[in-house]
């Protein structure tokens, strides 16, 4: 067993941004292994998209073709890629954690007997041993996990824990091998129904210079009126982590993260988030980052270029008068 | 419809966590606990269902004794009965408990198996798919409402960037539901007393729980350089953020 195998994801030919994140991990892994690296794309028609990723530094993309793949099922999925890795027989088999990875990858895993080590933020080997990287306790502490077992091993990436752009291209483009897996509609018992959106949005926020965002440690919706007055004093527009649009304190529509929209302002007023991944991951990319909050240990600090420990009743008030100043 | 509930118990949210003496868990001597946050919603879904298509609601949960306590509030709430699996705390990985899960339910041949997307100590996030396939049962994950159909159940998913997605599977299958769907009820005193006398039923998890994932070490991440912790009363910050905002960041 030798190899790492990126298992790309992709919508109506097209990748997703995190996919490219798996495959620089895998790279990255893969030289310090001295192993080679192979791609993955699976659905229906996927060799247009085969073909580009051809062009990155990998010794074969594998395009994961069938017309039962067309549209993501978990148990499509898991049986084509439990043939393919059977078949090849990869040390590693890498992912982007996605929700639909996510969906198929710890039962895919289970079906080779196998677990996933889910959502890995970094790595490092140890002679010929690789341990992982996660977090615990939704970000506040990290663990080394040991794999253990035979390979194959199972892991997927979390989100900005490897760089996009880090993913190498190479000169000559890899070959494609082109497989069928062997499917037939009984095998496949779920049946996915069109996609839809339930409003159209019509706060840009991705189009805002600042934004004052709230989280649970508002407490209650009347609160939110406090945070709206310092989002005010700053010229900002008022946004939210999950929690607060899942309770309808605030409409979905100015949700970030994930589930949300992805910003990247000058600057972003995180008031009482405590900064769960899903959360992160839609504005770590704002230029400057403010945060509040009572809990020293949450992981919005480790992002926050300045950070205040203190009960927001008291500092936002005092921020908005000195505002006025 | 017989509905099972898989929760967790886990250390309560704000809770100041601990490096134990081995370094590879936390010190959880003396930590309050609570039912994990994503499970709450999913017993929640199955009470829910329970009241539109009938039934019952049976709780399952792994854990040392101290798990009777979460146990008993989810009977407060309206479940029927329960399974405690005894067994040390996250001795087992995903695959190994689900194992040990799928033989909990093999005499209860649930119609459909809820549990939250995540647990908020690990966060694999993984338990619910690895039973459903453990168990041979379709899934879905990230769900945010069931309604029955004359072939089974269609549940609504939640997918990335604001996109959703109905699906349809036979009976029996297995949902993981997504945090913050449904509002939470609470128990009532009513409910308190009543699951004083409700079944909770003890079985002994087989010895093959096992973990393949070993947590080697757990740590608090570095704190990252660039970040400025500002100090003082309540204006004295305000106003040293106010200043660096707007001359050192320029950001306002």
């Amino acid at each position: 067993m030798s190899g790492i195998l990126a298992v790309l994801e992709q919508h109506e030919g097209k990748l997703h941004p995190m996919s490219l994140e798996a495959l620089a991990a895998a790279q990255q892994i893969a030289t310090e292994l001295g192993q080679p690296v192979y791609a993955a794309v699976i659905g229906h028609a996927v060799q247009p998209l085969a073909a580009i990723v051809a062009a990155f530094h990998i010794a074969r993309v594998h395009a994961v073709e069938h017309e039962l793949l067309a549209e993501y099922t978990p148990d499509g999925y898991i049986a084509a890629l439990k043939q393919l890795i059977e078949l090849h027989r990869p040390a590693f088999v890498l992912f982007p954690h996605t929700y639909q990875v996510r969906d198929f990858a710890p039962g895919l895993a289970a079906s080779l007997n196998r677990v996933l080590v889910s959502d890995v933020i970094g790595h490092r080997i140890e002679s010929t041993n690789v341990i992982l990287v996660r977090q615990l306790f939704q970000g506040k502490m990290n663990a080394d996990v040991r794999l253990s077992g035979d390979a194959p091993y199972f892991a997927s990436i979390q989100a900005g824990a490897f760089r996009a752009e880090n993913a190498q291209k190479s000169e000559t483009p890899a070959p494609v091998e082109v497989t069928t897996p062997g499917l037939t509609p009984q095998q496949i018992r779920t049946k996915p129904l069109e996609r839809f959106r339930e409003s159209q949005r019509a706060v840009d926020l991705s189009a805002a210079e600042r934004i004052v965002s709230v989280g649970r440690g508002i407490r209650e919706a009347e609160n939110i009126a406090l945070v709206e007055q310092l989002a005010k004093a700053m010229g900002a527009e008022l946004a939210a982590s999950r929690p607060i649009c899942d309770n309808g304190w605030l409409p979905m529509e100015r949700q970030v993260g994930s589930s949300g929209q992805t910003v990247a302002p000058k600057l972003y007023v995180a008031v009482g988030i405590s900064g769960a991944i899903q959360h992160l991951v839609g504005m770590k990319g704002s230029k400057t980052i403010v945060a509040i909050n009572k809990d020293p240990e949450a992981p919005i600090f480790e992002i926050a270029d300045y950070g205040i420990v203190g009960d927001l009743f008291q500092i936002v008030p005092a921020l908005i008068e000195a505002l006025k100043k | 419809m017989k509905i099972v509930v898989a929760i967790k118990q886990v250390p309560a949210r704000d809770s100041l966590l601990k490096v134990d003496a081995s370094g590879t868990w936390i010190d959880d001597s003396d930590l309050s606990w609570e039912i994990n946050e994503p499970d709450a919603y999913a017993l929640e879904a199955g009470l829910q269902l329970r009241e539109s298509a009938g039934g019952e609601v049976v709780v399952l949960c792994a854990g040392p004794d101290r798990v009777t306590q979460t146990i008993r509030e989810a009977l407060a709430k309206g479940a029927d009965r329960a399974i405690h699996i005894e067994m040390g705390d996250n001795a087992a990985d995903p695959l190994s408990l689900a194992g040990v899960m799928a033989g909990a339910l093999e005499t209860e041949k649930p119609d459909v198996i809820l549990t939250g997307l995540q647990s908020d100590d690990l966060g694999y996030g993984q338990t619910g798919v690895v039973l459903a396939e453990v168990m041979g049962v379709p899934h879905a994950t990230l769900v945010m409402s069931i309604e029955q159909i004359a072939t089974g159940i269609r549940v609504k998913r939640e997918l990335e960037d604001g996109w959703f997605q109905h699906v349809e599977m036979p009976l029996p299958a297995l949902l993981t539901i997504q945090s913050g769907a449904a509002k939470l009820r609470y128990a009532t005193l009513m409910g308190i007393k009543k699951a004083k006398s409700k079944e909770i039923k003890r079985v002994t998890a087989e010895s093959g729980a096992a973990s393949s994932l070993k947590l080697e070490r757990i740590y608090f991440p570095q704190k990252s350089k660039r970040s400025q912790l500002l100090e003082g009363t309540p204006q004295e910050v305000a106003t040293q953020l106010v200043d660096k905002l707007r001359f050192e960041a320029r950001v306002l």
